[in-house]
């Protein structure tokens, strides 16, 4: 879907759905998944229909993942940081419950 | 001048079941409210359906009402009442976490069974755990009330409201009663859009419902005060009963959402003109604290939303159900403070009962006006 | 992550784009003690987002962005060097009247008191409802430039950008120098050519420069050989993503397949802040949005709060430079820091030049009326995209008698998932106005209340706070539980 124009500058790495995604330190989750060619970031809670990010600056809410185990965040406002662990939120997101 | 036989003001929850239990009994009430039909706490409340911990001067009332909450079809027809979204017998606990609250809990059992009632029951952290398994391990038990729910605020309202007109009421919406006066053909009852004639006024006015009392010189308390909920975001089904606090700021339920409706009496800051209220951040805290603490599962949650609503406060914390004090052909039904949903509907029933048989079946005498002073003070307690 | 948790503030500044940059810049120049919070990471604001690392770079990048947002480094670098506080990754969640701002930061929250509040929180894109729209491969267009400008980042699959206004055609012109396969764009104005030729004409020559940008624009599409088409009536077809785009154009049913589709309708005043405040807003009908009622400086009825650039009504990040600068001004003038005649001096060359930009955004609003007309809101449309409510829904409450915003959303939860009613509030007002038959500023907009970020319950829990003189809950005879309300 996406391309990098400098893809030499991808150092960080970020886990999502257990898979490895290279990513430039810094940049939004969002961006990083993005590229990585993720289109399907969560399903809503109501319809359980596929979202991805909209807006990319804060307003939508169709970005949220769970990062590091929180629910609920705006993957296009935080910053990746290397290693962080991304999961898709179906429907709710789990907020540890099982 | 539009004539009528009965004027209710106000189009909350006790306004528009009055309007309903009127036109059952072959009457053609007129509701007046100034906003939209639930516009103000019977649209905005938590929705709990509650007869645990109440004042035992409303426990009648309050039996009564969960009869007709469990019978919403009779009431509303079987379309309107499943529009309420009610969800009753999962109850509603009181969470006790200190040795003194379960003592307390164990001594409020002790005197409701004395009165007579059992519907409230201790439970010990065994019980407790089973009726909510998200408990924090710190929660040494409390008391249940196991027929006790919730409801959607404004679905009720709502389904009142139409199911009133259906029977035949009206309801006019953004049309405030600005003067009201008795004269030998019953009342003149002046709005911002036209003046209304009637043998009957009801003044079910909520937070305002002082105002029409001073309309014909009958004072009342004016405290009033909002009432703060916060509401997360939608979270996997986790909890089945409503819990709240006994020492402790904790009032919260799930609704059939998914969302979690957190309050337990945060005050906002009230603005009775301009007819809303805001919601105080600092005051937020320490409900949010005790949820947290109480249920580590919210640990994740996202407060999306908070508002605050406007209600009657009466000293006594008790509402005004009754005759006027200073005229006649005039009823009261207001003062809820803060728990009047689950009364939503009873009294409008006793107030009909009350306007076509002259008596209700239920003991009401504690709600009378005439417990208050010519000036609107609460008089001393008799004995 | 370790920062300052700020106990106050004379003049807080919400918002890092042109405007707050300048009302921060200046503020701090006469004295005044200010700190400006930003949910992003770096100053710039949506226009010139990230331009502090990606101006000095002379690349592809730079190439494609173009020299109007290198513009923007300027800005930050004065802003950088004024010694006002800058608290980036830092959303404000609340304003209070009483001047208590709300910050969450690294996964806390604190309460900071300002004695002055400028809100500078800017704009978003005018949400396109029309049917798919919210199938994955459906962007705004101002999101993809987003991603270029913030991280590097241009699309390799088939694109189609559809709607109006001056963005879209910097976006397309910025894909096409990035090589990105942009197949069409399909223009939803309902201006002609000629049309807006003759609108354009009272503006030479003072707005050569911008015409001739603008012109520069079509041709550059025209040399690629993008297809222009004029559209109306957008479909987005996809099982699961989008799939292609149709649409009527010249008496036909055109279809094109595509990845990705931009939407773009212009830009709204993000007021989120000021409707929390119930300030004043006035329905403004060029713009077909709201926005909050000002003086000359930017001051709302909210007694210390203040509105700078697009959150005060859509003026261009130009104007947005002019209209911080102002309320800079009163902000210094009412601290005590510069006397009524200073300000006022000091204001006249802002007002001047504010003047000239609003010459320009009056023939843009006119050109890029948002197509409502063209959009005619089927009833399977989702108005509301976190709840998933739909037009018909909507429109069978109001049949039904609902006549009051709120009511539609206490009802149907329109507005109330975690977008918290900023992606709706607009189509679901429409709604109910056509349904009454009456306009947008009879209508009104949803009712407002902290959070105006969601927040988690944890930070609120652990909330830092400046002041606990208050009494949190209602206590009634004496603590008595059975007593409680
Ligand atoms: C946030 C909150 C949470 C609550 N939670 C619960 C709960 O969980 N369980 C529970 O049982 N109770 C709860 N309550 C209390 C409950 O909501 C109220 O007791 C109940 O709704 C009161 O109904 P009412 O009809 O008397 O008042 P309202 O709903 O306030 O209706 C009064 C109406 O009268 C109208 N009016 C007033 N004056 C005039 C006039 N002059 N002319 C025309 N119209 C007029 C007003 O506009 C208003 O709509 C809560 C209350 C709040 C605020
Ligand atoms: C996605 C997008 C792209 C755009 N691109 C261009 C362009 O390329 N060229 C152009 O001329 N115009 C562009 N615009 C229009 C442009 O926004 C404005 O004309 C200009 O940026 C307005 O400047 P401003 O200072 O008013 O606000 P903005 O530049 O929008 O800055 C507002 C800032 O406030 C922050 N903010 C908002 N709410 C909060 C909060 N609650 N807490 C903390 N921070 C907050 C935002 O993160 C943002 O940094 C774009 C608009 C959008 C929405
Ligand atoms: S993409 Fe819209 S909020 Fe993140």
């Amino acid at each position: 879907m996406f391309r990098r124009l400098q893809p030499d500058d991808s150092s960080a790495t970020i886990y999502f759905d257990g898979r490895a995604i290279r990513c430039r330190p810094g940049e939004s989750v969002a961006a990083a998944l993005l590229a990585a060619g993720v289109d399907r970031f969560r399903t809503t809670p109501v319809g359980g229909a596929g979202r991805m990010p909209y807006c990319m600056i804060g307003v939508c809410f169709d970005c949220l993942v769970e990062i590091d185990g929180q629910a609920d965040r705006q993957a296009c406002l935080v910053p990746v940081a290397d290693g962080m662990t991304v999961r898709s939120q179906d429907g709710t997101g789990r907020f540890g419950i099982q | 001048m539009t004539r009528t036989d009965v004027i209710v003001i106000g189009g909350g929850i006790h306004g528009c079941c009055t309007a309903l239990h009127l036109a059952r009994r072959g009457l053609k009430p007129i509701v007046l409210e100034k906003n939209t039909v639930g516009r103000h706490a019977s649209g905005v409340n938590a929705g709990g359906v509650r007869q645990l911990m109440r004042h035992t001067a409303e426990i009648p009332l309050s039996m009564a009402a969960m009869d007709a909450w469990e019978r919403l079809d009779a009431l509303l027809g079987p379309e309107l009442a499943a529009n309420c979204n009610f969800v009753g017998g999962v109850g509603q606990i009181g969470i006790a976490e200190s040795a003194q609250e379960l003592a307390w809990c164990r001594e409020r059992v002790a005197e409701m069974r004395a009165l007579g009632y059992d519907f409230e029951e201790l439970i010990d952290a065994d019980e407790l755990k089973r009726l909510v398994p998200s408990v924090a391990d710190i929660c040494r038990g409390g008391i249940v009330s196991r027929r006790d729910g919730h409801a959607n605020p404004f679905r009720t309202t709502q389904s009142f409201r139409l199911r009133a007109e259906q029977l035949g009421a009206r309801i006019l919406e953004r049309t405030r009663v600005t003067g009201l006066e008795q004269g030998d053909g019953g009342w003149t009852v002046t709005t911002d859009r036209g003046t209304f004639g009637a043998d009957i006024v009801v003044n079910c006015g909520g937070a305002w419902a002082w105002q029409a009392g001073a309309m014909v010189g009958e004072h009342f308390p004016k405290s009033h005060f909002a009432s703060t909920l916060m509401v997360t975001s939608r979270m996997p089904h986790f909890i089945d009963p409503v819990v709240i606090g006994i020492d402790r700021v904790l009032s919260f339920k799930q609704t059939e959402a998914g969302t979690v409706v957190i309050g337990g009496g945060i005050l906002g800051d009230p603005d009775l003109d301009a007819e809303t209220a805001e919601t105080v951040s600092d005051r937020m805290m320490e409900s949010a604290a005790t949820v947290y603490e109480f249920f580590p599962i919210l640990r994740q949650a996202t407060i999306v939303r908070t508002w605050a609503g406007l209600e009657a406060l009466m000293p006594d914390v008790i509402p005004v159900i009754g005759p006027s004090r200073v005229a006649s052909g005039l009823w009261h039904a207001f003062g809820f403070s803060g728990h009047g949903f689950q009364l939503g509907p009873i009294v409008g029933s006793v107030i009909a009962d009350l306007i076509v048989d002259g008596v209700s079946p239920l003991p009401i005498a504690a709600f009378s006006p005439t417990r208050f002073t010519a000036e609107g003070k609460l008089r001393p307690p008799a004995q | 992550m370790t920062h300052l948790q700020r106990e106050s503030c004379e003049l807080a500044i919400v918002g890092g784009g042109p405007a707050g940059l300048a009302a921060a810049t200046l503020a701090a120049e006469l004295g005044v003690e200010t700190v400006l919070f930003d949910e992003q990471s770096a100053p710039g604001g949506q226009v010139y987002r990230n331009v502090e690392a990606n101006a000095p770079r002379h690349d592809a990048l730079a190439a494609i962005l173009g020299g109007d947002y290198a513009g923007g480094l300027a800005l930050v670098r004065a802003f950088r060097a004024s010694g006002a506080a800058y608290e980036p990754e830092s959303a404000v969640w609340q304003v209070a009247a009483s001047g208590k701002v709300g910050v969450s930061r690294g996964g806390r929250a604190y309460l900071t008191r300002a004695q002055r509040v400028v809100l500078a929180t800017g704009a978003m894109e005018r949400p396109v409802p029309v049917p798919g729209w919210t199938l994955p491969g459906v962007m705004g267009a101002g999101a993809v430039q987003t991603l270029m400008k913030a991280s590097g980042i241009v699309p390799d699959r088939p694109v189609v950008l559809a709607g109006c206004g001056p963005l879209l055609y910097l976006v397309a012109v910025q894909l096409v120098r990035a090589n990105a396969p942009l197949v069409a764009v399909v223009d939803t104005s309902a201006a002609t050519l000629a049309g807006t030729v003759r609108a354009a004409l009272p503006l030479l020559p003072a707005f050569a420069g911008d015409l001739a940008k603008g012109l520069s624009w079509i041709a550059t599409l025209k040399a690629r050989r993008i297809p222009i088409h004029k559209g109306s009536r957008l479909v987005v077809e996809g099982t699961g993503r989008v799939e292609a785009v149709t649409f009527d154009s010249g008496g036909r049913r055109v279809r094109i397949a595509t990845s990705l589709l931009l939407l773009h309708e212009g830009v709204i005043p993000n007021n989120q802040v000021t409707t929390s405040l119930r300030c004043k807003h006035v329905w403004n009908v060029a713009q077909a949005a709201w926005r909050p009622e000002t003086d000359p400086f930017g001051a709302t009825s909210s007694a210390r709060v203040a509105v700078a650039g697009d959150g005060a009504g859509i003026g261009g990040a130009r104007a947005a430079v002019h209209r911080g600068r102002l309320a800079a001004l009163d902000a210094a003038f009412r601290l005590g820091r510069i006397g009524r005649d200073e300000r006022d001096a000091r204001a006249r060359p802002e007002r001047t030049a504010l003047a000239r930009e609003a010459r320009l955004r009056a023939f843009l609003d006119r050109v890029y009326r948002p197509a409502e007309a063209v959009r005619p809101l089927d009833d399977d449309t989702l108005a509301c995209r976190c709840e998933e409510v739909s037009a018909g829904e909507l429109r069978g409450l109001i049949a039904e008698g609902f006549t009051d915003l709120n009511q539609l959303k206490s009802f149907s939860r329109c507005g109330m998932g975690q977008c918290q009613g900023r992606m709706c509030a607009g189509t679901v007002g429409r709604i109910l106005a056509e349904g009454l038959a009456t306009d947008m500023a009879a209508v009104g907009h949803y009712r407002l209340r902290i959070p105006v970020k969601p927040l988690p319950l944890a930070e609120l829990a652990e909330l830092g706070h400046a002041d606990r003189n208050d009494k949190p809950v209602l206590e009634v005879a004496d603590g008595d539980p059975s007593q409680r309300i």
